[in-house]
């Protein structure tokens, strides 16, 4: 992936090219700083916020609680003692089977499927939305509508279509297999984003290459790439939640020796040893989830920025 | 370096017995603390002769395992060996032939003399051949009591089921639950079948689900134990637990005065260092009617293409068939072994009474052997329903109940 | 490749563009060799037209077809008509899932379009931190339904959770156990889901506000319309588009929900949180009867498609909207 750096500076510039899409507040304007409007006002969104961050609330501090502590029952109150044994039990030496290694195992492995995978789902979707935004032909929103309906296919009643096409293809259980079908299930919602957002960007670019005679791959290599950063991290923001997070496809499509992160978190979350080691639980869980978290808390500006560019205009 | 050198040397120490040594991916869903230590004794086993087990447990209970094991086996990237629970779950893959016939192992080692009861054997055998092999056996009719329960409502630890329900309120007045279920559909369902062998007998328990005779199943005898299940579900209220060794904690911890469970929770008594007969109570057949099922797992092995891998596969057939690793596994997991000719000298007094009553023949087969996946999943949807559901009457149940066993296969 | 990009960009500019694709197509007709019009747009979309046709469309049909077969562990072409259909709507469970779905569906759409909206329209009062807040209400978007799930359940537990916390600090017969009574199992399903995806729908929401234009908001001002109607009755029908989307990602999300259900109460107690997606799984699988989870998903299907195809129509097919 870019570097952080490059898309900052590079989402800086295009705010000159998409102008408005990521302006600033457009609302009402704010008066004076303790008036009855801010405080209901902030009041609110503190109270919104509580209830968002609640949940992370107890899962840190389960996390770092022994379990005497836990059985006393409070959920909410702080660790007495502050223990990281938990999160090391996650990663390195909780036992699902014969196998006590943890998360660590399905790290690797949930990489390596993350990368390709939104790579080339992003990729294919990108150039679908492309043509559907700027080279239609006939039959191509025919195709589009199908795909938007595929959308709201649940992914359970498809697993034996593609088994089925995975197996004819030969490629069940290997890695490339995997990624067809995160390709497939990422599709509908990528197209869409990026059909919009290519729709949106302004025409007179599109047809003055048209005139030099820029042909569909130089336009959308030349052109269209470089202004569509914003619903690049979009889609890769979409993508790889969604691929990160993942346990039916990782655990139908590939074999124990690929399983992804997931797999394991489920292991460890459901195979109970005794009792329920609620805070090694809480720690696989915010080890599982830190990697879609950190692409959060890094590239959330540009989110709303690409999204306003993708969602917004139909 | 190292690994390498760690290489040479375990090849080094083994002895050269065999020439065509292979990887074996195994799957199954043994992850609680005493199974995956019995799972330890099965790979240690199969690790000696040369091949490797490469581990591939799936938590969460056969439900979430099997869909994968079987897409991995009809998408045509199996697995080398897969644990299925003694009956149909793997009928169709064997006959569609995706299945390894084991049948010249099963001769050459005379399966069907050693194998006791012939029943496992029997659900392994489709059209003449024999695909599986039998591991352990399971047996669900077993009622667990916490004696400390019972001492803290200052009554005594009952002799069987009636005593039990009779001593229910002490123990809620105590703020005892009575009676542990969790929240998983099987559970239910599960007690259900073992209150019906209880209380009604082996002959009616097979008129239903053998014989699926839906006029039995609608008759008095069957009343009698949803009328028992009525009571179950009373003294279950207030478990708030899913997973069956939760229930079982609760057991241990003196949460819940007793547990209808299979004999797998004894397992976990074990974990905790709790003894038979001191700590807690087993009572087979709910103490009423000492029958059990012959529930339990058999491994099934995939059609594989590369002739190493079949090799080894029969090597793991043979390896889970003999008397060392029956003992070792089976005093591990808390289950019996499917042999008669092997001493269980170390099995704790629980196991003791299952090893009696098996010598006994007092058996039934398993619903799972009776029943079709999908009946069965009928039944544990009206079960799970029926014992979280208190508006729901018993006669309501049982016309459900009827309905299912007409339709069954 | 720029040799063939110059040749079909002979017949006429802007024809491909998305924009005046109308008069493109009269164009088109007049010329003979239509297949190669156009050429590169459709060999890009060839992924695309697989995965609709092949996967989407071919899956679907194949889903349909065998629904009315007996298979069991394996596709069977033993066909026994509507056997599988009456046995479907005879099932307590299934009638139970379907119950579920549309007050899980309904209540959903509903609080995450007003909630999502409203934390939007807070957050667009040009207030300070708003990096912060975007960030808290968005993370829960990047867990999955497992830990969301795993999580609530938690919070949700009597003996440690809310209602333990309550109680002991004196009103001692509070009762909050909605994954304990089947009677509001689904609520509390429902609290997990509005957790984790409401923060996705704000995110949506604040994008569409953000393209409002500022002269609106100054023209509204200036007429001394009051706030909350100019977003009622301007803001919201400018914002169109951005519902639609957000339409799309929830409802997808809602007809699919599983995982959640899953990882939070699976299907419990006893029946109560049972959802359809959840049906579909454990009759293909668990319970080894394929056919009768092939009618449950083709039921689902003709759900979707009853209410998705014709709105889908109108909103990417047929005529170009601006």
């Amino acid at each position: 992936m870019a570097n952080i750096s490059t898309l900052n500076t590079t989402a800086a510039g295009l705010d000159a090219v998409s102008g408005r899409l990521g302006s600033g507040p457009s609302g009402a304007r704010p008066r004076k700083v303790l008036s009855q409007r801010n405080i209901i006002l902030y009041g609110l969104l503190i109270v919104a916020a509580l209830y968002y961050l609640l949940p992370l609330y107890v899962m840190i501090v389960t996390s770092m609680k022994g379990m005497p502590e836990i059985r006393l029952g409070n959920i909410f109150s702080p660790p007495m003692e502050i223990t990281f044994e938990p999160w090391a039990k996650a990663w390195a030496s909780a036992c699902t089977g014969l196998n006590c290694d943890g998360l660590s195992r399905g790290f690797w492995n949930s990489v390596r499927i993350l990368v390709p995978s939104v790579v080339v789902s992003i990729a294919v979707a990108s150039v679908s939305g492309y043509a559907l935004a700027n080279w239609r032909f006939k039959g191509s929103d025919v195709f589009f509508s199908i795909l938007i309906v595929g959308a709201f296919i649940p992914y359970q009643v498809m697993i034996y279509p593609i088994v089925i096409l995975l197996r004819e293809l030969g490629i069940y259980g290997t890695l490339t297999g995997l990624i067809i079908v995160h390709t497939i299930f990422g599709m509908p919602i990528l197209t869409l984003l990026f059909r919009n957002y290519f729709t949106s960007l302004p025409e007179e670019l599109f047809k003055a290459a048209r005139i030099d005679g820029a042909g569909f791959w130089q336009i959308f290599l030349r052109i269209m790439l470089p202004m569509s950063l914003p619903i690049f991290v979009v889609a890769m923001i979409l993508q790889v939640t969604g691929i990160w997070n993942d346990f039916l496809f990782g655990v139908v499509f590939t074999r124990p020796d690929s399983y992804p992160m997931t797999v394991q978190l489920n292991n460890i979350v459901n195979s109970v040893q005794g009792v329920k080691e609620y805070n090694v639980n809480m720690a696989a869980t915010l080890l599982t989830g830190a990697v879609p978290l950190i692409v959060y808390f890094v590239s959330g500006r540009l989110f709303v920025r690409g999204i306003a560019a993708g969602a917004v205009k139909g | 370096m190292r690994a390498l050198k760690a290489i040479l040397v375990a090849s080094a120490m083994l002895p050269a017995t065999y020439a065509g040594a292979a990887d074996l991916e195994v799957t199954h869903w043994w992850t609680s603390g005493g199974e995956a230590a019995a799972v330890k004794e099965l790979a240690k086993a199969f690790d000696a002769t040369g091949n490797k087990w490469i581990d591939g447990a799936i938590a969460g209970s056969g439900g979430t395992a099997r869909p994968i094991m079987i897409s991995r086996i009809t998408g045509g990237d199996p697995m080398g060996a897969t644990q299925f629970n003694h009956g149909r779950q793997a009928e169709e893959l064997a006959q569609s032939g995706l299945m390894r016939d084991l049948t010249a192992v099963a001769e050459k080692e005379k399966w069907k003399d050693i194998i006791k009861p012939a029943s496992l054997l029997d659900s392994c055998t489709i059209n003449g051949k024999i695909y599986c092999a039998p591991v352990n056996i399971h047996s669900w009719q077993w009622l667990w009591l916490s004696n400390a329960a019972f001492k803290t409502a200052g009554v005594a630890v009952p002799k069987n089921w009636n005593e039990f329900v009779a001593a229910a309120p002490a123990l809620e007045k105590a703020g005892i639950i009575p009676l542990a279920i969790g929240g998983q559909p099987w559970q239910s369902t599960g007690a259900f079948n073992v209150l019906m062998i209880a209380i009604s007998g082996k002959d009616v328990f097979q008129k239903v689900f053998a014989d699926k005779d839906a006029k039995v199943a609608a008759g008095p005898e069957i009343a009698k134990v949803f009328k028992a299940a009525d009571d179950a579900r009373r003294m279950s209220k207030g478990s708030n637990v899913q997973d069956w060794n939760q229930a079982t904690n609760m057991v241990i911890t003196g949460k819940a005065g007793g547990q209808i469970m299979g004999d797998w929770a004894q397992g976990e008594f074990a974990l905790a260092n709790q003894k038979a007969g001191v700590d807690y109570t087993c009572l087979p057949g709910l103490g009423v009617n000492e029958v059990i099922s012959t529930d339990g797992d058999a491994f099934y092995f995939p059609l594989l293409k590369d002739a190493e891998k079949s090799k080894a596969q029969e090597v793991l057939a043979s390896t889970i068939v003999s008397p060392g690793v029956q003992v070792a596994f089976n005093l591990k997991k808390g289950s019996l072994p499917i042999r008669g000719d092997i001493d269980l000298a170390a099995a704790n007094d629980c196991m003791k009474k299952g090893l009696e009553i098996l010598a006994k023949g007092n058996v039934v087969r398993s619903t799972n052997q009776l029943m079709s996946a999908d009946s069965q999943k009928q039944l544990e949807d009206l079960f799970s329903e029926f014992f979280a559901k208190p508006a729901m009457t018993p006669d309501a149940a049982q016309k459900r109940f009827a309905e299912i066993i007409a339709a069954a296969d | 490749m720029s040799t063939r990009a110059t040749a079909s960009a002979q017949p006429g500019i802007g024809a491909g563009s998305g924009s005046s694709s109308s008069s493109g197509s009269r164009a088109a007709t007049r010329r003979p060799n239509q297949l190669f019009r156009n050429l590169n747009s459709k060999i890009a979309s060839i992924p695309m037209i697989l995965v609709a046709v092949c996967v989407f469309l071919g899956g679907t049909l194949w889903t349909v077809v065998y629904s009315f077969t007996n298979s069991k562990l394996l596709p069977r072409s033993s066909f026994v008509g509507l056997d599988q259909y009456y046995r479907l709507w005879d099932a307590p469970r299934w009638v139970i899932s379907i119950q579920n779905l549309a007050i899980y569906g309904v209540l959903s759409l509903i609080f995450s379009l007003a909630i999502g909206f409203l934390l939007a329209a807070l957050m667009d009062q040009k207030i300070r931190f708003e990096n912060t807040f975007r960030t808290i209400f968005l993370y829960p978007f990047a867990l999955s339904f497992i830990v969301t799930g795993l999580v609530w359940q938690w919070i949700l537990n009597p003996e440690y959770g809310v209602q333990s916390i309550v109680r002991s600090l004196g009103w001692s017969t509070f009762t909050f156990d909605p994954l304990y009574d089947s009677s509001i199992v689904i609520y509390g399903v429902l609290i997990a889901g509005l957790w984790q995806g409401t923060g996705l729908v704000m995110c949506l929401m604040l994008a569409g506000l953000r393209g409002i234009d500022e002269d609106i908001w100054k023209a509204s001002r200036v007429d001394g319309i009051p706030m909350w109607r100019t977003y009622l009755f301007i803001v919201i029908p400018m914002m169109r588009p951005v519902f639609i989307t957000t339409l799309v990602i929830i409802a997808s999300g809602i007809v699919k929900v599983y995982d959640l259900v899953v990882a939070q109460t699976s299907g419990g107690p006893g029946i109560a949180s049972e959802v359809p997606a959840k049906y579909v799984y454990d009759y293909m699988f668990q319970a080894q009867n394929l056919g009768q989870g092939f009618a449950a998903s083709t039921m689902m299907l003709l759900t979707v498609a009853i209410i998705v195809v014709p709105w889908a129509y109108l909103e990417f097919g047929g005529k170009k909207r601006g």
